[in-house]
């Protein structure tokens, strides 16, 4: 029964996580003076893509068409050990809060395979400069959820979510975190999802080729992976509140990512090391206060 | 004293039998691999001459982990290093084969010297090489000395496990055997090296304080980032693998080092844990090093060539081989459900549990460590991605990938065994960690059912880490699920999808060619710049102009530096040389000066016979 309850939740995750995105867009919009597109933009988005036909590339193999559904399953996988509610399931057997950082990698990994796959310098250069972002977020994620997990003394998310006692170590791997996200949501400063502009893109670089249906899974798993990101900063490294507080958190920090969006310029790809470093650099920061015992 | 019975010096203990079982698991395959492997790539003669070195390899390892007499281990330990330079040079013909063996044999003896060394001062004190003898010596051994065996033993164990800098060999020779050994020498051999690090320096030593741990963990985490960075660099398939040895070895050493500091923390569970994440480690890199190894070489056949710059398009001609190596860079770039996974993950928890119940110092220490191993596990998934999505994606950069066959059966018939052990050790973790929880125990002497670390048969929780689970085959299992649901709905819903087929979108340019198409070089520039700090890389352009807006051709050249060749190989070479060439004129070949040096030594020898 839990199980199912547990389901259910995913499933309404993945169902409200274009929801997110559209409220992020529409925030920005309002920032800029702009009427903007409605909140529900996504979602009309996806259904006219799941409706078109599909071009595939003559040079691509099975790589390529595999890649969305395992990119879709890999972000849903990682949903499974964080319990929305705290419900002890079945599922929580699955793994701990490390797994999270593991399942996205895994996705990653066949995304940027993609990327290659169609023989243009597009998906080359995409899958080159995702790799090489995400191989200085790993760190950075491994790190502060280290020091949230010690902090309750399990990397179990729902011992995580039960020990409810804000402390200064676990505030500094929240921020960490949360630079680690923006990189990882492909978000200004790393990427820009609203330019298809060759020399800045990353994550759209990857997906150029793609169209139609697997184009629209791949969307949706990047809204997914956006309201997975969302879920933990807000349930897991800041816990307090519950079911109730966890929406008004989401459109906090909607409206944080939209704030910084618009307020900020995106980064030459090389600056990009130095904004990683300065979130290890914090993440380090975090453990050490966590050893001292702050 | 010397005499010793051959038979009585070969016994087994668990640590041994799971070398024994890492040795058989990935020679069965390579000795299937290379019934084809070598037939056509060479004469008839040279063939039996193949399998000779290659049952005598095999052979000899399998002494080596079984040897409980320190001078046998000595000499089977030289004889697995002689044996496996003569398989380097198996290619005698090509110079490059003559040049690595040199190195390799260079090194190698290096290494043995110094374990040889550790052996002597043991040796002074047991004045016996049994092993059993030897620790019970060991035991009271002063504590400068035992710290020295240490550093002795590091050094030369070191030298074969290939840790930085003492790696210098491995990128040489371990791409010039043909495959099949490079998967036995990078897969099992290295190991023996870890085998003597735990069965000298934790076994028979005994670990005297705790920096013996901190210097390995220290030692671990920079080979894995050098490793790593370097196989980033590298375009010579066979190279790239090599030096993803020398970062897989720095893995397992973390468990291993975290395990003897552990040890001295005085936290024996967590100990065993380490070690079992350090050994879990050690036989996934055995299993799918030797499956990517393999699969190299049947590219390797295929095309002639080993340059991933002249690959592309292998997954439509070989697709055998395309699907091995992609099970195995999953498995090394640590992707779940498969067994790469599984070991990192547990090495991450040994670092985790360390941090919970260590002193302040040590805490900072294994988080870093935990940010270290998470950092070379991105770059390896980069690498990996490189090095499949370059050699096997997109359209043949040359003739040779255009005109790639797959190859016969008993080679894929070695890499599917091979994939399939993979999957096995992912999705069957703890049964296995319950047989590797009884090895580490007895590695450290402490009862075993003191240790739980599986819940049942498919979930992992390692007992004194309350509530923490991992479970593979639910990863699996919900992964398969998932992307099942999401196909059929889709087809339920929306129907079959139309699909066309058409060219790669190319900005309304000229048709898309493989000259084109993206690059290893251009792949891993981010690195490069990234890390030019350590990798001082090295640009050349050319530009041909017709005219001032007009370039007839452009020619752009990188390579990187390798700092540790030359500032501290080189300059020591330099130096032996030179040392050399000065001794050389004491032997100008004048038989009157030869006789007055007999004359002199003999007067020293009276005079130093006489004086003690």
């Amino acid at each position: 029964m839990n199980t199912l309850i547990v389901l259910l939740q995913i499933a309404a995750a993945v169902i409200l996580a274009p929801l997110v995105s559209g409220l992020i867009r529409k925030i920005k919009n309002n920032l800029r003076m702009r009427k903007g597109a409605s909140v529900f933009q996504p979602y009309y988005n996806l259904a006219k893509l799941f409706r078109k036909d599909e071009v595939i590339s003559e040079n691509t193999s099975w790589i390529f068409a595999a890649a969305p559904y395992v990119v879709l399953a890999s972000v849903l996988v990682a949903f499974l050990p964080l319990s929305f509610m705290g419900q002890a399931s079945f599922l929580n057997y699955t793994g701990d809060i490390l797994l999270v950082v593991f399942m996205l990698s895994l996705g990653r990994f066949f995304l940027s395979l993609a990327g290659l796959d169609a023989g243009s310098a597009f998906g080359g250069m995409g899958s080159s400069r995702e790799m090489f972002i995400s191989s200085l977020v790993e760190p950075v994620m491994i790190l502060s959820l280290f020091v949230v997990g010690a902090n309750s003394g399990s990397t179990n998310p729902a011992c995580i979510a039960a020990c409810p006692a804000v402390r200064v170590s676990g505030l500094i791997a929240a921020f960490a975190f949360f630079m680690a996200m923006i990189a990882e949501t492909s978000r200004i400063p790393i990427d820009n999802q609203e330019t298809h502009l060759e020399l800045t893109m990353v994550h759209e670089a990857m997906t150029l080729e793609y169209s139609g249906r697997r184009l629209a899974i791949i969307e949706l798993a990047a809204h997914a992976k956006q309201i997975l990101f969302f879920t933990i900063l807000a349930n897991v490294i800041v816990p307090f509140g519950g079911i109730i507080t966890y929406p008004l958190k989401i459109i906090a920090i909607s409206a944080i990512i939209g704030t910084l969006e618009v307020s900020l310029a995106k980064m030459r790809l090389f600056r990009v090391v130095d904004f990683m470093t300065f979130s290890f650099a914090l993440s380090i920061m975090a453990m050490v206060a966590w050893a001292v015992g702050l | 004293m010397l005499y010793f019975n051959i038979i009585r010096s070969f016994s087994l203990d668990p640590l041994s039998v799971f070398f024994l079982a890492v040795i058989a698991l990935v020679c069965l395959p390579s000795a299937i691999y290379s019934t084809s492997y070598l037939k056509g790539h060479y004469s008839a003669k040279k063939i039996i001459l193949g399998w000779i070195g290659l049952s005598a390899f095999v052979f000899s390892m399998m002494l080596v982990v079984t040897a409980n007499n320190a001078f046998c281990f000595i000499i089977v330990w030289e004889l697995m290093s002689l044996v496996s330079y003569f398989l380097v040079i198996f290619d005698s013909e090509h110079e490059k084969s003559v040049q690595a063996g040199i190195i390799y044999i260079v090194m190698t003896h290096i290494g043995t010297a110094f374990i040889i060394g550790a052996i002597l001062v043991m040796y002074k004190y047991a004045l016996s090489f049994d092993f059993a003898a030897l620790k019970q010596a060991c035991a009271l051994m002063p504590p400068r000395i035992k710290d020295l065996t240490f550093i002795l033993l590091l050094i030369g164990f070191g030298t074969k496990a290939g840790i930085v800098p003492l790696h210098i060999w491995l990128p040489y020779a371990h791409p010039q055997a043909p495959s099949h050994i490079s998967s036995l020498m990078s897969g099992v051999m290295i190991k023996t090296a870890i085998y003597g690090i735990i069965r000298f320096a934790i076994m028979i030593l005994g670990i005297n304080s705790a920096w013996w741990g901190s210097v390995i963990l220290v030692i671990a985490a920079i080979s894995c980032l050098v490793g790593v960075i370097y196989a980033l660099m590298e375009h010579d398939i066979k190279k790239l693998l090599a030096y993803h040895s020398v970062e897989n070895i720095g893995i397992i050493l973390l468990g291993v080092g975290a395990s003897m500091l552990f040890v001295k923390l005085n936290l024996p569970v967590l100990a065993v844990f380490a070690m079992v994440a350090g050994l879990y480690h050690l036989v996934n890199h055995a299993i799918f090093k030797g499956l990517l190894f393999l699969c190299a070489g049947s590219v390797y056949k295929a095309t002639g060539k080993r340059d991933i710059e002249k690959f592309g398009g292998l997954i439509k001609t070989m697709p055998w081989t395309a699907g091995a190596f992609l099970i195995g860079s999953m498995a090394i770039s640590a992707l779940p459900p498969l067994n790469g996974f599984v070991s990192e993950w547990l090495t991450l928890q040994a670092f985790f549990l360390g941090m919970l119940s260590s002193p302040v110092g040590i805490k900072i220490f294994m988080g870093i460590l935990a940010a270290i191993l998470a950092l070379t596990g991105g770059l390896a998934a980069a690498c990996f991605v490189k090095a499949f999505g370059i050699t096997f994606l997109a359209m043949p950069r040359s003739k040779y990938a255009a005109d790639a066959k797959e190859v016969p059966f008993s080679m894929k018939f070695a890499m599917v065994f091979l994939s399939i052990l993979t999957v096995v050790f992912g999705l069957g973790s703890s049964v296995i960690i319950k047989l590797l929880t009884r090895v580490s125990a007895d590695v450290f002497a402490i009862d075993a059912k003191a240790m739980n670390f599986t819940l049942n048969n498919f979930v992992l929780c390692p007992k004194q880490a309350g509530g923490i689970y991992l479970s593979t085959p639910i990863i699996a299992l919900a992964l398969f699920l998932f992307m099942g649901v999401t196909i059929l709905a889709l087809y339920l819903i929306l129907g079959k999808a139309k699909r066309r087929t058409g060219r790669t979108w190319d900005c309304g340019y000229y048709k898309l060619d493989s000259r084109t198409e993206y690059t290893a070089t251009a792949f891993s520039k981010p690195f490069r710049i990234a890390f030019d700090f350590f990798l001082l890389p090295y640009r050349k352009t050319e530009k041909i102009r017709e005219s001032f807006y007009h370039i007839k051709s452009f020619k752009y050249e990188t390579h990187t530096t390798s700092v540790f060749k030359i500032y501290i190989y080189e300059p020591v070479v330099k130096l032996i040389l030179r040392t050399a060439t000065a001794l050389k004129k004491m032997q100008p070949g004048s038989i009157h000066l030869y006789i007055a040096y007999i004359f002199i030594t003999i007067l020293a020898l009276i005079i130093f016979m006489n004086k003690f």
